[in-house]
């Protein structure tokens, strides 16, 4: 997409020993807070209502002055940046969205652009490009938001703070007034945006999964303004580093890390696969070698067939009786979450794995989903990776407008 | 010349022209005299139209000017509201007297009195419109980087339109009626027509100004309702 327009690459956000304190507040909105987001990451705060996210992230366009404490972007203090001018570099998405009734799409998206003083054309080429860019016709660029659903209207919101490539983006709560359907459609596509994209963001919302979904990195802030924990999805769900955080990505953590995981990401148990009128001889020896003690019966494309039963070997080759279909076949892209529902619901304990052309790969067994949920988290990847690596089979959303 | 005489001359004056004589001594409502009669009615007219645009023109000028200036410094809300308040529970009469000591008598005191009774009006207007703007469209503009005068100009004004206009329609329709009491001051208008001793009781005569009076009201009505469509196109894009 022709959005390398080159005018700003990530930058990183710095927190340095942040605070602010509300005049006439007792303690603290944000205590201390020191974070590094690196460029092109997610950055997620979350927490309880009122443990100073909305704070924490509007200090950093300077829509509240920290008291203390200073914020980098890309190194350079926004204490020394005219506060208009800051924000006209910052991506700004509101949880009510915030359209401008009064204007057209069109006119919604070009806000900053008109405020950098663009020509008339470049604005509306520009709206052009960020509408086919967020999934939205053409057509809507001269109708009113009021003439939008609330997904749409969503799609200009981010379209609007995206309009001068700008290298951060804040958001705060920015699906959190649309139904849950919606809302997941809306992150899977802002999260194939973003593998394009790669702005520095951060990401405000009180609900810990949209968190490990969007996150690279999770900041969990404890009212009082405290960080409590900062660290990776994957990481925050395997080690939390205290009660608090234990209990606030709750009790079903185990079941969350298998959301972050792909099959391809694990390692799955080997089998022996055979042809009908194969020498039995060999297969009993690769068997022997396998980690699984039974034979997959395959075609001649190698996809599978059925689990090969005893009576199968007994001759001198290899004759087709099963004694069960190869139920559930597991893609190599399904999510491990996924995976997982399928084997339950077919209640076997192992399933073949298969490629992209059907063929198999391996055996995904219970007991290799439950080793990867003890894995060390650094071979598990961020929610943006996750997302760039959808297209291949499109799984999390099949519906996106956005599609190729 | 001084204005009561002219008065006192027309009352006489408009009586003697046509019109079924009975029907005019017994102060009746005479549709031949109206018929013979409707064109002197043209000039006091044009100029009820004249002083109602020109004293709403300059009243809302002030007005929404205070208002914008009141909506940066809150702690002016309170003190503008009280003086324009007051000024409006003058009245009109009292008003058009106590002006003419400072500006003579004629079309000055007239606009000026009406301008002072717009600013109530407007000025509340002005100051809830803007007051009535989502806070997260302020938070929008101000987050994507507009200054206070962008964001006021672009976003607060426009937003709060259909109620500062609303706010005109009133004073619009208030000053048609009070226009009729600026003959006191010695200016034009319709009022001449009605404030005369002689002419009040004189039905052909009350219906043809007072009518005037109205049907001006409705017709300014439309217009400012017709602009107020123009500037706000959006508020008729329906849901698709
Ligand atoms: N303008 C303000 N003046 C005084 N106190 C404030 C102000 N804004 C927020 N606070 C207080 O600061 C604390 C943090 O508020 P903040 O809005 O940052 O919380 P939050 O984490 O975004 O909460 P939520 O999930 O409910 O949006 C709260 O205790 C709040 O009451
Ligand atoms: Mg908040």
């Amino acid at each position: 997409m022709g959005e390398s327009s080159g005018r700003s690459s990530a930058e990183t956000i710095e927190f340095r020993d942040v605070t602010k304190q509300y005049p006439g507040g007792s303690e603290p909105a944000v205590d201390g807070l020191s974070l590094e987001v690196p460029a092109g990451e997610i950055c997620v705060l979350v927490g309880p209502s009122g443990c100073g996210k909305t704070t924490a992230m509007r200090m950093v366009n300077r829509m509240i002055d920290m008291t203390s404490g200073d914020i980098l972007l890309g190194g350079r203090s926004v204490r020394d940046r005219k506060p208009e001018e800051l924000r006209r570099e910052i991506g700004y998405v509101i949880q009510q969205i915030g359209l401008f009734p009064h204007r057209t799409i069109a006119d919604n998206i070009s806000t900053v652009p008109s405020l950098l003083g663009w020509s008339k054309a470049r604005m509306s080429e520009r709206a052009d490009e960020l509408l086919e860019l967020v999934g939205l016709p053409r057509e809507m660029r001269d109708r009113y938001p009021s003439q939008l659903s609330g997904g749409q209207r969503q799609r200009v919101g981010v379209a609007r703070a995206l309009a001068v490539d700008p290298p951060v983006m804040l958001m705060d709560e920015p699906f959190g007034a649309i139904d849950p359907i919606n809302r997941e459609r809306l992150q899977n596509e802002f999260l194939r945006l973003q593998a394009e994209l790669r702005k520095t963001i951060v990401f405000v919302t009180h609900d810990i999964d949209e968190a490990i979904k969007m996150g690279d990195r999770i900041a969990v802030m404890q009212v009082g303004g405290k960080l409590a924990q900062f660290a990776p999805p994957a990481e925050l769900l395997m080690a939390p580093a205290s009660p608090f955080v234990e209990d606030f990505v709750g009790a079903d953590r185990a079941l969350k890390r298998l959301a972050l995981q792909r099959v391809r990401d694990i390692d799955l148990w080997t089998v022996a696969t055979c042809r009908t009128g194969e020498p039995t001889a060999g297969v009993r020896e690769r068997t022997a070698e396998a980690d699984l003690d039974i034979a997959l019966l395959v075609d001649e494309h190698q996809r599978p067939v059925g689990w090969l039963s005893e009576r199968g070997l007994t001759g001198e080759r290899i004759r087709s009786e099963l004694r069960s279909p190869a139920d559930p076949v597991v893609d190599l892209d399904d999510i491990l979450r996924d995976a997982l529902s399928d084997l339950l619901a077919s209640e076997s304990m192992y399933g073949p794995v298969v490629g992209a052309q059907g063929e198999v790969v391996g055996v995904l067994s219970m007991q290799v989903i439950s080793q990867a949920v003890g894995s060390a988290p650094s071979e598990v990847p961020g929610a943006t990776e996750l997302a760039a690596s959808e297209h291949v089979n499109g799984a999390g959303d099949a519906t996106g407008p956005d599609e190729e | 010349m001084s204005a009561a005489l002219v008065i006192a001359q027309s009352g006489g004056f408009v009586r003697e022209r046509g019109g079924d004589a009975s029907c005019v001594a017994n102060d009746g409502f005479c549709p031949t005299w109206i018929a013979d009669n409707l064109d002197r009615y043209w000039t006091p007219l044009l100029e009820h139209l004249y002083l109602v645009v020109v004293s709403v023109g300059i009243g809302f000028a002030i007005a929404f000017s205070l208002g914008l200036l009141a909506h940066r410094q809150r702690w002016l809300i309170a003190p503008l509201t009280g003086v324009t308040s007051a000024l409006y529970t003058i009245p009109s009469i009292a008003m058009f007297f106590l002006l003419q000591p400072l500006l003579g008598r004629g079309n000055a005191p007239a606009i000026v009195g009406l301008a002072i009774y717009t600013q109530v009006i407007i000025f509340r207007n002005v100051i809830t419109g803007l007051a009535n703007v989502p806070g997260e469209m302020v938070d929008a503009a101000s987050g994507m980087g507009m200054t206070k005068n962008q964001r006021l100009f672009r976003v607060e004004v426009p937003l709060a339109v259909p109620e500062i206009l609303a706010g005109l329609r009133i004073a619009v329709a208030t000053t048609v009626g009070l226009a009729a009491f600026a003959a006191f001051a010695g200016a034009g208008g319709l009022g001449q027509k009605l404030i005369v001793a002689s002419l009040i009781t004189f039905k052909s005569n009350v219906v043809v100004a007072g009518g005037m009076v109205t049907l001006l009201a409705a017709a300014l009505d439309l217009a400012v309702l017709g602009f107020q469509r123009l500037l706000t196109p959006w508020r008729r894009a329906v849901a698709a």
